[in-house]
Formats: C-alpha cells, structure tokens, sequence
C-alpha cells in the first residue's frame, strides 16, 4: 500500500538519511526508532507530504503522493508534536470542525461517545485551554476513534499520556491494523504489541 | 463535502474563536478610534483643514489598523498546529485560506467600516462625503485583508515577522490607498467618485482572484 524508494531527506545543510526504502502493507505497523534529531519527524512529515523530500519518492497504491493529493489526503491521518486543538473551543467543537473538514459527516453523539472512551466525560464542553496536557493530548486522539483514514501517521502518540492511557492508545492502534489499517508511529517508549505484523526501522545507521 | 459547507465550518470556527477571545477585536477597532480622534485634537478646530484632511487620515488610519491583526491572521493556527492539518485535509486549501480571510475582514474590518462614518462628524464631513467614505472602505479594507494574507503567509514563524509584514504588505495596498482617499476628495470637489470607485473595485476583484492561490502557496512554504 505505502512504499518508499531511495528517500533522501535534507533538513538546512544536514543529510538526515538517504537510500531508505520500505513498504507497508495492509494490518501493519512501522515503529521508526532513532534518537533525537534523527529525522524522524522530518519523515513522518515527508510520507504526509508537509514536507518535499530531497530525492526519491513515496507511493500510495502505487501512485505518488503528489499526483493523488486530495485522494491521498483523505486516507491519511497526522498527529504530530502539536495537538492542533484550539483553546478556546470545547472539545466537542473541536472534533466536530475536525471531522467536517476531513470530509466525515458525523453526528455529535458520535463525538460524544468518543470523549467518553477517551476518558474525558464531564469535560466536553469545556474549553480546552483550562484542561491537563494529558487531557489535550486526548482530544487530538480522539480523533483516532472518529477517521476514517487508513493510513495512521503518528509522531510520539505517547507523550503525556498516563499508563492507562498508552495501554488503551496501543489497544486503538491494534484494533485499527486488525481492520487492515497501517500506521508509521515514532516512539522512544516500549510498546508491548500482542498482535499485527511491526516493523522497525532504525534511523541512525 | 462541498466548497460551500467548507468556507461555511471555517468562517464558523474562526468568528467562534474571535467572539471568545474578544481583546483581539476591541484592539484593531479602538486603534483605529483613537488615531483617528487624535488628529483633530492636534490640529485644531479648523473646519477647511480638517475636511480636507478627513479621507486620508480615515483610510492611513485603517490601513495601519488593519496591519495590527493581520499577524494573527495564520500565526495562531500556525503555532498550535491547526494549519498543518489544514493543510492536510482534502478540501481545496485556497477555499479554506478565502474563509480565514472573510472571517478575518468580518472581525477587524467591518467594524471599522461601521465606524468610520460617525468618526468623519468630527471633521465635519459633508452627508455625501461620508456616504463616498464608507462605499470605498467597503471595496477597499476586504483588499487590505486579501493582500495581508499573503505577507501573513509569507512571514509565518519568522522572529519580527510583524514588522516585516507591515513592509511588505504597506507598500502594495498604496493604490488602495491614493484611489480610496482621492474618491472622497473628487466627490466633494464635485468631479464625482465614479472612477475611483470603479478603480477599487477592479483591484478588489483582483486581489479575490490572486490573494488566497497565492496564501496558499506562501503558506506551503513557510509550514515546510
């Protein structure tokens, strides 16, 4: 489904890495490991197209990515450092705007239902800005519950995230690869994964 | 979903955000208050001087207003990382970057529109001066907006980003600036605005036209 070939990254003057190829298939999970400043981030920004890589080139089914654009779009999800949740909006109205702008027509009892199995009943119509970190960084993964996206680019899901919290992350994210779903995630914790096929990729060598 | 029902959620979210935080507005409106109120208490009660000098301190006076927000126009969005998803969801980007942008005019522009005609009675202004005034802030502060959003753009995450806006920006809304003064001036002297009102409005349709492709692409390169 997703396929790298020869991707050389280049971020101001500094080579991050070059000749990397994988491919993904369906039900499969990326696990890029590397340590700071590695080119993680730059890659998963690559493979969403924020980024133009240097060289080489990612394809989605075949096609590249920047042929696709809208179709690719949607069938991609990003969640990066930044929760891309605004603070003057409740957490409802934020999915919702979300939601709309990917092109999902949800009802609000759905978005609903989706805060609750985060762990965020009785917080919903509050601003987001007066709750925890934690709590922010379960908004933006929320929307995990809500997409319909095949495609899961994740960039440290885990941080701030208390253990129950990464216990159920983990239990979304392998409930979506059963589905035949892939996901490309970075993180420097150690994830238990009962099931689905993992791949790692190390990015220092 | 249509490009309507996309310029619909993002004018939507955007005026939620302005009401919410209401500082942002009060601020662009009571700066372009205050600068135009000072002129006449600087100068005097000199009714010829101050007639003459009422459309262009009205329209340098929005002009720097409008300046004054135009930062934040992507600069909030930027750093939280709602633009990148933005840019990342399948609607076309230029129908999301026109409603920011009407969003936007509707919060810091509109209101100077509404208020310009009560702060031209204190130059004295003729009924059909202020009538001329409010027309070409009509056609031209939505232009002050659509030029903005491409400095906004172009200088999103740089350090000193406002100050290098305003020199970019500045200089480009200067027709806007000789054709909107000059309409009131040539209706009072009895030539008539027509032309100077057609002149705004042909660059009004322009900058529809280029300012939100042109944010887009801005916006491509400052987020990379």
């Amino acid at each position: 489904m997703l396929s790298v070939v020869d991707l050389e990254c280049v971020r101001g003057d500094r080579r991050l890495f070059s000749a990397l190829n994988f491919s993904l298939g369906e039900g499969e999970v990326l696990h890029l490991r590397g340590r700071n400043g590695s080119g993680k981030t730059t890659l998963l920004r690559t493979l969403c197209g924020l980024s133009e890589p240097e060289q080489g080139e990612i394809r989605w089914r075949d096609e590249k990515i920047g042929a696709l654009a809208e179709g690719f779009c949607r069938e991609v999800l990003y969640l990066g450092h930044l929760n891309a949740v605004k603070g003057d909006l409740t957490a409802v109205e934020n999915l919702s705007v979300a939601a709309q702008l990917d092109g999902d027509d949800l009802a609000e009892t759905q978005i609903w239902d989706a805060l609750q199995e985060v762990g965020l009943r009785g917080y919903e119509d509050l601003p987001v800005r007066v709750l925890s970190q934690g709590q922010k960084r379960r908004v933006a993964l929320a929307r995990l519950l809500l997409t319909t996206a095949r495609l899961w680019i994740l960039d440290e899901p885990f941080v701030a995230l208390d253990s129950a919290a990464v216990e159920q992350l983990r239990e979304v994210i392998e409930r979506h690869v059963a589905q035949g779903g892939l996901v490309v995630l970075t993180t420097h914790q150690e994830i238990e994964w009962t099931s689905g096929r993992v791949q790692e990729i190390e990015l220092d060598a | 979903m249509g490009m309507w029902a996309t310029f619909r959620c993002i004018v939507r979210r955007d005026l939620t955000l302005a009401i919410r935080r209401k500082s942002d507005v009060f601020t662009t409106l009571f700066f372009f208050v205050i600068v135009v109120s000072l002129f006449p208490l600087g100068i005097g009660p000199e009714s010829d001087t101050l007639r003459t000098i009422a459309p262009g301190v009205v329209w340098v006076a929005a002009l720097l207003a409008s300046m004054l927000s135009m930062e934040r126009l992507f600069a909030n969005d930027y750093d939280d990382g709602s633009l990148e998803q933005m840019l990342l969801t399948p609607q076309p980007p230029s129908v999301l970057v026109f409603g920011k942008i009407c969003a936007h005019w509707l919060v810091s522009g509109l209101p100077i529109v509404l208020m310009a005609p009560l702060l031209g009675l204190q130059y004295d202004m003729a009924l059909d001066a202020l009538g001329v005034l409010v027309v070409t802030l009509l056609l031209g502060t939505p232009v002050l907006s659509l030029v903005g959003a491409i400095g906004a753009a172009l200088t999103l995450g740089l350090r000193g980003g406002g100050v290098l806006l305003s020199l970019i920006v500045l200089p480009l809304c200067i027709p806007v600036l000789i054709f909107g003064a000059g309409a009131v001036e040539a209706s009072t002297s009895g030539l008539g605005a027509q032309s100077h009102v057609a002149m705004l409005g042909a660059i009004f349709v322009l900058a529809l036209c280029f300012s939100p492709i042109s944010a887009v692409a801005a916006l491509r390169i400052s987020i990379e």
